[in-house]
């Protein structure tokens, strides 16, 4: 039984307090005095020229504060992109210019062309009305493969051609890839898109620019997942404001799922405006803005061929995939199809020989970054997808075909460059059978058979690559930051604890999970710590939250830092007990010597490290704090099997889940609860993504799904109740926990296993369907079986 | 400018409003109840949802001046008068229904409304009444087998873990 409130128990969530009761302190929830509303105005076309603006009568309107143009950014950077990929001949990629307001060009629906600041939010929208903006609507390029045609019109002017980068992954490989599929018995072919999606936390983004004049600092709040890294970007790359003189605070963020990892335009705009025009300015963004300028997930179109021997070994994989850019290059956009996509192709096979090429396209769409799995999602599906064509094309069942290329000896070097530590397949696949009661389909099929409904099964089995990232490799790789973790450790005189974490919270629960390691190796009630984060000018530099991090990386570092603190209270207590360091022991918040009875409280320690009258001055400073930063040597490998049963109505083609099961490998687990409620949610989002998310534009660049009316989110009424399972540890072997992250995972299993089970239960009516795009419409399911 | 009094959460309030301002800018900006939370605009997210006279409402549909009169209840007003969780909060607390909090408020003020025309929903009624509210982050299990908790009634079976 672990301890009450320590590592492994599912203690209930503090932060539930202040949520529950409406206390809790969103960034919208911020209001400084005399503060100002931003209405950012965007270009309602895919592309044009923006010929002229004129704000002076909207600047006449009452109490209009200023209108923005990009004439008042001159001088300012543009918004960076933090990863630069290299391409298949060692070239830099196509990286353009992404202003903070449009330059000339708009170039996707949505592009903030002005801003109007006023004293209320409805001024500045009436004042919007007043602006004469004058655009010579150009010809969109929406298609990735029509963006790469000879003389294709160009998203930006000043760039070669619309294809950011053509890489190749490993290029050493690609000619022993191309031998082995020529010569291989059997090859399996799949040709799919993975649909665009958006984020949609429900928590809208916000901003609120302050500058105090007095002592020239600039204060940002904003909704995001990684404060650091915005102050990082902002004030280096943008704005030219140096650290000190900016802090950055992101409070109780409501979800994130990738969108708020990124720099964007409104939070340089709002610190900018905010000193222009001495008055703080917000920017509260509506969901309709949200469609339009929040990062897009996914989007990419794939052929994907794997070829086998007799017996199904796999032998040898490529991959060719087109990667959605959008218009400009989001933060971390380049390195989601390659780095975080490509290296992921092994999944949990064998296969020796991977060849995969990805090309990046630039179309007049909102730009495209991660979105939760980031990347993982899209290799795990189309491998896990053309396994299961493998298995039925080879006459296998496709349980067994995955055994017989399951990776089974650790640690294992993959072709695609990562090095797997742990894992154990067999075990999440048996478990996963056992869950979902594998050995009883045949009779629940023959019953749904006999209501005119089609059942069927789907597996799929994913391996992802968290705790992001050791950054001398992710260096090499063209990350333009670090992705350390730091934490620091600050024990009070009467022994409370505070620790500021770089990490951030936005509804995985750190302010618990967290305190229960600390409690855990102190010895001390958890409601004696207090975990804090968020906010710049309170915790030491850190890299957010994104990847499934958070425990793996920020957590180390905690470790890290409370072993620091530990031997220092021993070597205090060796002074208090006169014994010598080596004969402390430290346990349950006492310190003793060791086949003694003599003893010393942690709170006695504590007093002496902040009233040092008995103290050895002579050797050791005063005080209880440290700082640890935390640079992983490897990524974790979180993996684990999921399945899908599903019933299919043949007259309309509808879909309904009935079940599904999560069998998962995330190491050691800190907190049960929240871990599967991690789970639970990656789920949907993957289930919404096979079902009924997408995100599509038309053929001139106008957003079709700009709003809830027509992106379709899940809600309780599609999904089923969940059976998931965190029994098969096989813990990490390179972080103190021995843990792996487990926020991804969801998301990233589920698509392929629905897609399967849709797939298995049209085959076995006799159906020749071996794949249907996603979301799986109740047209698109019915067009495939009758076609 | 139009003068609008009501009561929220059992206190008197009033406050001048333009014809134009929802009940939800009335809580969250005049009133400073911004528990009450805004997540779309289109009336479909739920994030929103009070009371009115002790029906559930979405916040952001309603204008104050339609208000005025009424009797309102927010978030604020959930927990027992020693300041306590109420028993849906703290089913939610016990069943981990929530993780960012952001779709919370307007969860529980739905999951109210339901409990009190249906004290005993079904595991599908319970979804169905949910229609209107959207989360991100739980996928539902835990925020309806909070419901169903909260309702006194067995969990376990319907919960396929
Ligand atoms: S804010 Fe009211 S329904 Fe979304
Ligand atoms: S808890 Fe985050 S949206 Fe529901």
């Amino acid at each position: 039984m672990p301890k009450d409130g320590g590592i492994g128990a599912s203690t209930k969530r503090r932060e539930d307090l202040r949520f529950l009761t409406g206390r809790g302190k969103y960034t919208d929830d911020i209001n400084l005095q005399n503060q100002t509303y931003a209405h950012f105005v965007r270009s309602d076309v895919a592309h044009g020229t923006i010929n002229s603006i004129n704000a002076s009568a909207a600047e006449a309107m009452p109490g209009v504060a200023r209108v923005f143009t990009a004439k008042d950014f001159e001088g300012v950077g543009g918004v960076p992109c933090g990863w630069q990929v290299t391409d298949r001949h060692g070239q830099p990629m196509q990286e353009p210019k992404h202003p903070v307001l449009a330059e000339g060009k708009v170039r996707h629906v949505g592009d903030p062309i002005a801003v109007v600041v006023a004293d209320t939010l409805e001024q500045a929208q009436d004042a919007a009305e007043k602006l004469e903006i004058d655009i010579t609507e150009l010809p969109a390029v929406i298609d990735m493969k029509d963006a790469l045609q000879d003389g294709a019109t160009k998203v930006h002017d000043d760039l070669t051609s619309n294809l950011c980068y053509d890489w190749g992954f490993v290029e050493e490989n690609r000619d022993a890839v191309d031998e082995a599929i020529k010569g291989a018995h059997h090859v399996t072919t799949l040709e799919l898109k993975n649909n665009r999606l958006v984020a949609n936390p429900m928590e809208p983004r916000v901003a609120v620019g302050d500058y105090d004049f007095s002592t020239d600092e600039h204060t940002l709040y904003t909704t995001s997942q990684n404060p650091h890294v915005i102050r990082l970007l902002m004030g280096a790359f943008v704005l030219g404001i140096p650290e000190h003189k900016l802090r950055v605070v992101a409070p109780d963020v409501g979800g994130g799922f990738g969108a708020k990892i990124y720099h964007y335009a409104e939070e340089a705009f709002c610190t900018f405006a905010a000193k222009a025009i001495g008055r703080p300015v917000k920017w509260t963004s509506s969901r309709s803005e949200a469609f339009m300028s929040d990062a897009h997930g996914r989007d990419h179109v794939t052929k994907i061929e794997l070829a086998m021997d007799e017996n199904g070994k796999f032998l040898a994989l490529r991959t060719d995939t087109h990667a959605n850019m959008g218009a400009y290059l989001s933060t971390f956009a380049p390195s989601i199809p390659t780095w975080l996509h490509g290296t992921l192709m092994a999944g949990n096979y064998t296969t020796p020989l991977i060849y995969v090429n990805v090309k990046a396209v630039f179309t007049n769409t909102v730009p495209v970054d991660a979105y939760r799995g980031a990347g993982r999602p899209e290799a795990t599906f189309q491998l896990e997808r053309v396994v299961d064509k493998a298995a039925r094309e080879m006459g296998i069942d496709p349980v067994e075909l995955r055994r017989r290329n399951f990776i089974t000896e650790f640690p294992y070097a993959t072709p695609v460059a990562v090095e797997y530590d742990t894992g154990d397949y067999h075990a999440t696949m048996d478990k996963l059978l056992e869950m979902s009661d594998h050995a009883g389909f045949e009779a629940r099929a023959a019953e749904s058979k006999a209501n005119g409904k089609l059942r069927g099964f789907g597996i799929a089995h994913y391996i992802e690559a968290c705790g992001i990232a050791p950054s001398n490799l992710v260096g090499q790789l063209g990350a333009r930051a670090g992705l350390y973790e730091s934490a620091t450790v600050r024990v009070n005189a009467t022994g409370s604890i505070s620790v500021m974490t770089g990490s951030h919270s936005h509804g995985q629960g750190h302010e618990t999970s967290f305190a229960q390691v600390v409690s855990e190796m102190i010895g001390i009630d958890a409601n004696q710590i207090d975990i804090v984060h968020g906010d710049t000018s309170k915790t030491p530099m850190g890299m957010g939250t994104y990847g499934s991090r958070s425990i793996a990386v920020g957590g180390s570092a905690m470790v890290r830092a409370t072993e620091k603190i530990i031997n220092k209270a021993k070597k205090i207590a060796s002074h208090l007990l006169e014994a010598s360091e080596g004969d402390i022991e430290f346990k349950n918040g006492e310190f003793t010597v060791a086949g003694t009875d003599k003893s010393v409280a942690w709170g006695d320690v504590t007093l002496a490290a902040y009233v040092p009258h008995n103290y050895p001055l002579e050797e050791m400073e005063p005080g209880l704090e440290e700082t640890a930063f935390y640079d992983p040597a490897n990524f974790t490998y979180p993996s684990g099997a999921y399945g899908c049963e599903v019933e299919v109505d043949p007259e309309t083609g509808k879909v309904t889940v009935l079940g599904f099961s999560a069998a998962d490998d995330f190491g050691n687990i800190i907190n049960p609860m929240i871990v599967e409620g991690q789970v639970h949610g990656g789920l949907a989002q993957g289930i919404g993504q096979a079902m009924i998310e997408n995100c599509a534009y038309d053929d001139q660049g106008q957003l079709l799904s700009g709003s809830y009316m027509d992106y379709a989110m899940p809600r309780a009424d599609d999904l089923p109740m969940f059976k998931v399972d965190h029994s098969s540890i096989t813990p990490c072997t390179h972080n103190p926990l021995g843990v792996k992250g487990c926020g991804e995972a969801g998301a990233i299993g589920s698509p392929p296993a629905l897609v399967n089970a849709v797939v298995d239960a049209l085959q076995r009516a006799g159906h020749d369907v071996t794949h249907i795009d996603m979301p799986l419409s109740p047209d698109r399911v019915w067009a495939a079986m009758n076609s | 400018m139009n003068k609008v009094s009501m009561t929220v959460n059992g206190r008197t309030v009033s406050a001048d409003v333009e014809g134009r301002t929802l009940l939800s800018s009335l809580l969250r900006d005049d009133l400073h109840l911004t528990g009450t939370h805004v997540g779309c605009d289109t009336s479909q997210c739920g994030a929103c949802v009070v009371h009115v006279d002790g029906k559930a409402v979405k916040a952001c549909t309603m204008l104050a001046a339609e208000a005025d009169g009424a009797d309102v209840k927010t978030i604020e007003g959930m927990a027992n008068a020693d300041g306590s969780l109420g028993v849906i909060q703290q089913a939610f607390r016990d069943y981990h229904g929530l993780q960012c909090g952001f779709c919370t408020p307007g969860m529980v003020m739905s999951a109210a409304a339901l409990l009190e025309e249906n004290p005993k929903p079904s595991e599908a009624e319970v979804r169905d009444y949910l229609e209107g509210n959207i989360c991100r982050c739980t996928g539902y299990h835990n925020i309806v087998k909070a419901i169903l908790a909260a309702s006194g009634q067995q969990v376990e079976a319907v919960a396929a873990e």
